[in-house]
């Protein structure tokens, strides 16, 4: 594996060298979301230019990436299997670190835009960002389990691949929006922005989105972990209350 | 409406949480039981992290038995002489379950024990409690008056007897004690109050009346439930207190209707509708282990095996 990293450096070290020869001038509707009481998902539009300083005529067609993460979170996936006639969790397999939210979006089918070589270097497609943490040298199958968790989580619609999303005008203006679901976790998000021509990274930009609960989500979370005595007697408070209040009610409407 | 649940992390539709707080109420209300074993699985369901689910639903379980106690207490039909015996049974029981719980924990393969658990109580008292209020229901049409059960058991032979009055009953403190320790030990590993299997076990075991059977076991159920509650605020920081209030509006409202509703039923027919509601639940999870799942691979936190 280290072999392979290895060539794949050199190999992209030759390619990054007209990279500073493209700049990214990025835009984002937010780079903060507050999670308020009500809040149901978010919509991110993302935007910017390309600054060419040589002539893109010469050569092939521009494409972008753009990439959103949450934070990366330690996760176990479990397999089942039938023992004794019944269906038991036979195997688990810790995977490190996963984002519990990935989404990416291209200009064009993802196998076109990013070149395999790309994809493992930079690791922009979800299985390899995954593969990539996912690696206890000792544990077989562990394929099988990193699959199962992007399949899990795509099916939840946690990781999205947003082939064609992208739109770009004239080889520099690029805009895309993700939407980001409701069961969003805290924690700081990381945007990339990847430039591609036949494959191969040109440029790159990164750039981060605050996530995090604001007004009373805040205030009940903080106290639930700084003051959780308080918070345990405060959630019985409210319920042995709640069970009085309705029981006095119904004594009243029945007189 | 969506509300964003501050420590699930996860966001809910409200009328949907109310929804099954209201129903899990009645239930509670009705049988005296806390629902838990109901409502937890439901919770799973709807997307809430499991160790949220259970240590919210035991928050929730607080006020709709508060509520449903309330009501019996005004109808005189809540044994507190016989309720607090079984609280110190249940107390000792609930620390020891915790301890075995982590102990199993250590060895992996606690939720199949959980599930195994579910399963066979669920399934043994489903299946008595149905038999037997079928047997009684029969009687009841041919007798016009059942006879009340008066058989001399271990109950009345073991010493430090004492009187409870509202049960009707004197008998030795020895059962009662054993009876909350064991439903302790079970609530703590499945994470309920237990009602299921203590309603029953005062019914047949002690030989209580069933209408003084439900407030008992839900006066019961308050304390277990608030212990669990403030052990699990302070060591895991899992009761999400915006989950708990949505659903405890619907479960108290429910636990009053479930009351009015448990007051108008005969005492057979309210075993008969707790057993088959018992049965249910019980086949249900059968087939989840029985069944072959679409997806065999399941996403947890690390680190709870």
């Amino acid at each position: 594996m280290q072999g392979l990293y290895a060539r794949v450096l050199i190999a992209l070290l030759a390619f990054t060298a007209p990279v500073s020869a493209q700049d990214i001038v990025l835009g984002m509707s937010k780079d903060e979301i507050g999670i308020t009481a009500f809040f149901n998902g978010s919509e991110i539009l993302i935007f910017g230019a390309l600054k060419h300083e040589t002539a893109t005529s010469s050569a092939g067609d521009l494409d972008v990436v753009v990439t959103i993460a949450s934070p990366r979170t330690p996760v176990t996936v479990r397999r089942k299997d039938k023992r004794l006639g019944i269906w038991v969790n036979v195997e688990a397999f810790d995977v490190d670190l996963a984002p519990s939210f990935y989404a990416v979006a291209t200009t064009g089918p993802f196998d076109r835009v990013v070149s395999e070589a790309s994809d493992l270097w930079h690791q922009i497609s979800v299985r390899q960002l995954i593969r990539a943490v996912a690696v206890p040298p000792t544990t077989l199958n562990k394929d099988q389990f990193t699959e199962a968790l992007v399949r899990v989580r795509e099916e939840q619609g946690l990781y999205q691949l947003l082939p064609g999303s992208v739109q770009l005008q004239e080889q520099t203006l690029f805009s895309t929006s993700v939407s980001l679901p409701a069961n969003l976790v805290e924690g700081p998000y990381s945007a990339r922005i990847f430039v591609l021509r036949d494959g191969e990274v040109v440029s790159q930009y990164q750039t981060a989105i605050d996530v995090h609960k604001v007004g009373i989500e805040r205030w009940l979370y903080n106290l639930a972990h700084e003051r959780p005595v308080v918070y345990g007697l405060l959630s019985l408070a409210i319920a042995i209350f709640s069970g009085w209040a309705a029981a006095a009610a119904f004594r009243l409407l029945r007189g | 409406m969506y509300i964003y649940l501050p420590i699930a992390e996860v966001s809910v539709n409200a009328f949907v949480l109310l929804g099954l707080g209201g129903l899990v109420g009645i239930l509670s209300g009705m049988f005296g039981v806390g629902g838990g074993f109901l409502m937890t699985p439901l919770l799973f369901f709807i997307g809430i992290p499991p160790a949220v689910a259970v240590a919210t639903e035991a928050n929730q379980i607080v006020a709709s038995s508060f509520s449903g106690v309330l009501a019996h207490v005004k109808r005189k039909t809540v044994d507190f002489k016989m309720g607090g015996v079984l609280l110190i049974g249940g107390l000792i029981g609930a620390a020891l379950g915790v301890v075995v719980f982590n102990y199993l924990k250590s060895l992996g393969q606690v939720d199949l024990l959980v599930k195994l658990c579910y399963v066979l109580f669920l399934g043994v008292v489903g299946s008595l409690m149905f038999a037997e209020s079928l047997r009684a229901l029969r009687k009841s049409k041919q007798v016009a008056v059942a006879k009340p059960r008066k058989k001399r058991g271990l109950v009345h032979v073991l010493p430090f007897k004492m009187r409870f009055r509202v049960s009707g009953l004197y008998i030795s403190i020895i059962p009662p004690i054993v009876v909350g320790v064991a439903v302790g030990v079970l609530a703590a590993i499945m994470g309920v109050g237990g009602g299921f299997v203590m309603v029953p076990a005062m019914i047949y075991l002690l030989g209580m009346p069933t209408k003084v059977v439900v407030g008992t076991s839900l006066f019961q159920i308050i304390f277990v439930t608030a212990f669990t509650t403030m052990l699990h605020a302070t060591t895991n920081y899992t009761v999400d207190m915006v989950l708990a209030v949505l659903l405890l509006i619907g479960g108290v409202i429910g636990a009053q209707f479930g009351t009015m509703i448990g007051a108008k039923l005969k005492a057979e027919q309210l075993r008969i509708l707790l057993a088959l509601m018992v049965l249910l639940v019980c086949a249900k999870l059968a087939m989840d282990l029985i069944v072959e799942p679409a997806e065999l691979f399941s996403l947890g936190v690390a680190g709870g095996h």
